[in-house]
């Protein structure tokens, strides 16, 4: 069975159709990257997989590991190893990154009927994930995001998947604004990650992440529609090319 | 419901009561205190919502209640247990404004402290009260000033002699009781820190039963030269409790003072906090929080007087607010034509979680010294929906996650508190009232309509 299985996906933003019918399909340890120029609806694709409720869906279903997705409220979705690497980082003045990295752990620990880890237990592990991000302990103990400059904010996200250990991993554009330092090491937190029963999107602008993280699948998302999909070539066939070229051969061969 | 005229005769009947049998009935000066203070209070009555400094607060619901003076009730251990705090010097308790020494533990406090009952201290030894007792409140200005020292008669009274550090707070706990008739009671405090001492007093308001009750508090603080004191007031009655208190702090050279008010229970609130910087360097620290819901109307009034050349001010106060509930910061500064590099910062933050919660903040600055800094700032927001759903995202359920924003920003309040049992102590409150409130505003954000938990005040009378 597969883990995910988008079916004719619709979303609507303030009354305008951002995803006009999206079919995905993913099974675990499978890794796919999708692209596409800015405004395309990717954001919102990883946003109403981690169950954002601001946005409309209209049609279609979403089955996540045989389960209704549409059904679930953002931490049900959590708990049940969705997570999502945000685009753009939130900032939580009061709250320490540490005690809330605990908190969602315990959350997700109990819903799974686990025992709840104090903070001693807690330590070990979570001293381990930071050294594999090359993080500082320090930092974890100041405001969740507060302070953090975009590189830091983006391997913060990974950290919390490290920590979580989803099932599923979307993460929205977590190379972008990154030096190429900072692009390794996100990268081989991420490559840390990848398990035969772990699948992980990719969301990216650029092809540069996918040298690092080679994807099993490519889907390329124009305006709201996956127009081609391909293995990890068609990235790099995108990158010579363009999204244009690619949006209108793909106009040729599917019919409106 | 009860006429103006009505009123005062239900109040010059408890007071002729009091003077037969009030502590230190016999001393002239302090018959004399209190017979001005009602004359006072006679002439001003209750104020109304055109005086100034009451535009946001309606006490009509208090003017036109047939208030008695509250008996002492006998309460027993077991039923004053819950209200206990851990860690504390000594623990004091007052019930309906009567100090209860059965009830209370003096601990082992260092020499040099001296806690007492204000009644034994009035009958036992009124001399060194006399120097500043009453000294330092405007009965003037306020009526419930001058209506509590017309009724001052008992509360709590803590000597703390030169040089003398007390680690632990200080904790005088006062518990209004249920009566047949709405109850008052009119605790008066009186805390003297000389030079160079340092300790900390928790007040802490809190009722058992529920009954239309009015606790009308003052509080006299003197920090002598170079004392270092915090001060907590902390209210958590129930909804049924009309609560006005009033600090008045004296500060002497390089005194540091800081003043922490907690808002949290009450139907009707109003606290005000009055210093005077009146020595060189002094440096005061008002620091409040005040979290409410149903119906709750919490009135946080500050007059901060600069009297003396460099000293320091700061007000920080957040604000809670869901359902109903009325918030009010009033931020007066007045800095004295000598009161020359004066520092005073004033800051007003509040959520408001429900359409019809309401806050009205206003500074009030007068400045009659050339050379001074002051500045004031006040925002209004609401959860921040982004850094919710970022917290769902990860697990954590949608009632731990309004929870865990609010008590963030509860605890900018917190941070400002010194590490110790008293701090401790207003943690735990918060969480446990923040809970409730994450709660409301759950129901609110479903759409469900939250019960009124409190009353309309033009129904009580
Ligand atoms: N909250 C919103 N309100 C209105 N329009 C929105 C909102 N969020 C997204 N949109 C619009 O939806 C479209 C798709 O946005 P989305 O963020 O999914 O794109 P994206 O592919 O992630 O783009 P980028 O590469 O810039 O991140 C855009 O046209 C955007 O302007
Ligand atoms: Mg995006």
């Amino acid at each position: 069975m597969s883990l995910l299985e988008v079916r004719n996906l619709k979303v609507n933003v303030d009354n305008h159709e951002i995803l006009k019918g999206i079919d995905l399909e993913i099974n675990p340890g499978e890794v796919h990257s999708i692209m596409g120029p800015n405004g395309s609806g990717k954001s919102t694709l990883a946003q109403v997989l981690a169950r954002r409720e601001s946005y409309d869906v209209t049609g279609g279903e979403i089955l996540y590991d045989g389960k209704d997705l549409l059904a679930m409220k953002p931490e049900d979705a959590a708990c049940e190893g969705i997570f999502m690497a945000f685009q753009y980082p939130v900032e939580i003045p009061g709250i320490s990154n540490a005690y809330f990295l605990r908190s969602a752990l315990n959350a997700i620990r109990k819903y799974r009927g686990q025992d709840e880890l104090d903070a001693m237990d807690f330590l070990p592990m979570f001293r381990e994930k930071l050294k594999l991000l090359d993080m500082d302990e320090k930092q974890m103990n100041r405001s969740v995001n507060e302070g953090f400059s975009g590189g830091e904010k983006k391997r913060n996200e990974i950290l919390q998947m490290a920590v979580l250990e989803p099932k599923l991993a979307i993460l929205d554009e977590t190379d972008s604004g990154l030096d190429i330092d900072a692009l390794r090491i996100v990268a081989n937190g991420v490559n840390a990650m990848r398990s035969p029963e772990r699948a992980i999107i990719v969301v990216t602008h650029y092809q540069r992440l996918l040298n690092y993280i080679v994807p099993d699948f490519v889907h390329v998302l124009v305006n709201g529609r996956i127009v081609r999909s391909g293995g990890p070539e068609l990235a790099l066939e995108l990158e010579e090319k363009g999204y244009g070229e690619i949006e209108s051969e793909a106009r040729q061969v599917t019919p409106a | 419901m009860i006429t103006a005229t009505e009123q005062l005769e239900i109040y010059l009947e408890s007071f002729t009561e009091l003077q037969k049998r009030a502590a230190g009935r016999d001393l002239p000066w302090l018959r004399q205190l209190r017979e001005d203070a009602f004359a006072r209070f006679c002439e001003v009555g209750f104020p109304n919502t055109h005086d100034e400094d009451w535009r946001f607060t309606n006490v009509s619901a208090i003017a036109r209640a047939p208030f008695q003076l509250a008996q002492d009730g006998g309460l027993s251990n077991e039923e004053v247990e819950p209200f206990r705090i851990k860690g504390a010097a000594c623990q004091l308790v007052f019930v309906n404004g009567r100090f209860v020494r059965d009830l209370s533990s003096i601990g082992k406090l260092p020499a040099g402290v001296n806690v007492n009952g204000l009644a034994e201290e009035i009958n036992g030894n009124p001399r060194v009260l006399e120097a500043h007792f009453g000294r330092y409140l405007d009965t003037r200005r306020d009526a419930f000033c001058a209506l509590n020292t017309a009724f001052a008669d008992d509360g709590a009274y803590v000597h703390i002699r030169k040089g003398t550090i007390v680690e632990d707070p200080i904790f005088l706990l006062f518990i209004s009781t249920v009566g047949d008739a709405p109850l008052m009671s009119h605790p008066r405090n009186l805390i003297v820190a000389e030079q160079e001492s340092q300790a900390t007093i928790v007040e802490d308001y809190v009722s058992l039963g529920e009954s239309t009750a009015f606790c009308n508090t003052v509080t006299e603080l003197v920090a002598g030269d170079n004392a270092v004191i915090s001060h907590y007031m902390i209210e958590r009655e129930h909804r049924q409790a009309f609560n006005v208190s009033t600090l008045r702090i004296q500060q002497g050279r390089s005194a540091n003072v800081a003043s922490h008010s907690v808002l949290l229970g009450g139907g009707l609130v109003r606290n005000n906090v009055h210093p005077v910087l009146a020595g060189e360097g002094g440096e005061c620290l008002i620091n409040g929080l005040f979290i409410g819901n149903g119906q709750q109307h919490l009135d946080n009034y500050m007059l901060v007087e600069h009297a003396s050349p460099h000293c320091g001010s700061r007000q920080f106060y957040n604000g809670i607010l869901d359902d109903r509930a009325h918030g009010v910061f009033h931020g007066r500064i007045i800095v004295h034509k000598d009161a020359q590099k004066t520092d005073a910062k004033q800051t007003n933050r509040n959520l408001l979680l429900s359409d019809d919660a309401q806050i009205d903040t206003k500074p009030q600055l007068e400045i009659y010294a050339d050379d001074v800094k002051c500045t004031h700032g006040a925002t209004i927001g609401q959860i921040d929906e982004n850094a919710l759903f970022y917290l769902r995202s990860r697990g954590i359920d949608e009632l731990s996650a309004r929870k865990l924003l609010l008590f963030a920003f509860a605890s900018e309040c917190l941070d400002r508190m010194k590490a110790s049992p008293a701090r401790e102590h207003v943690e735990e409150l918060i969480h446990g009232h923040l809970l409730e409130v994450a709660h409301s505003a759950n129901r609110f954000a479903t759409g469900i309509p939250s019960e009124d938990t409190g009353r309309k005040w033009e129904e009580i009378g």
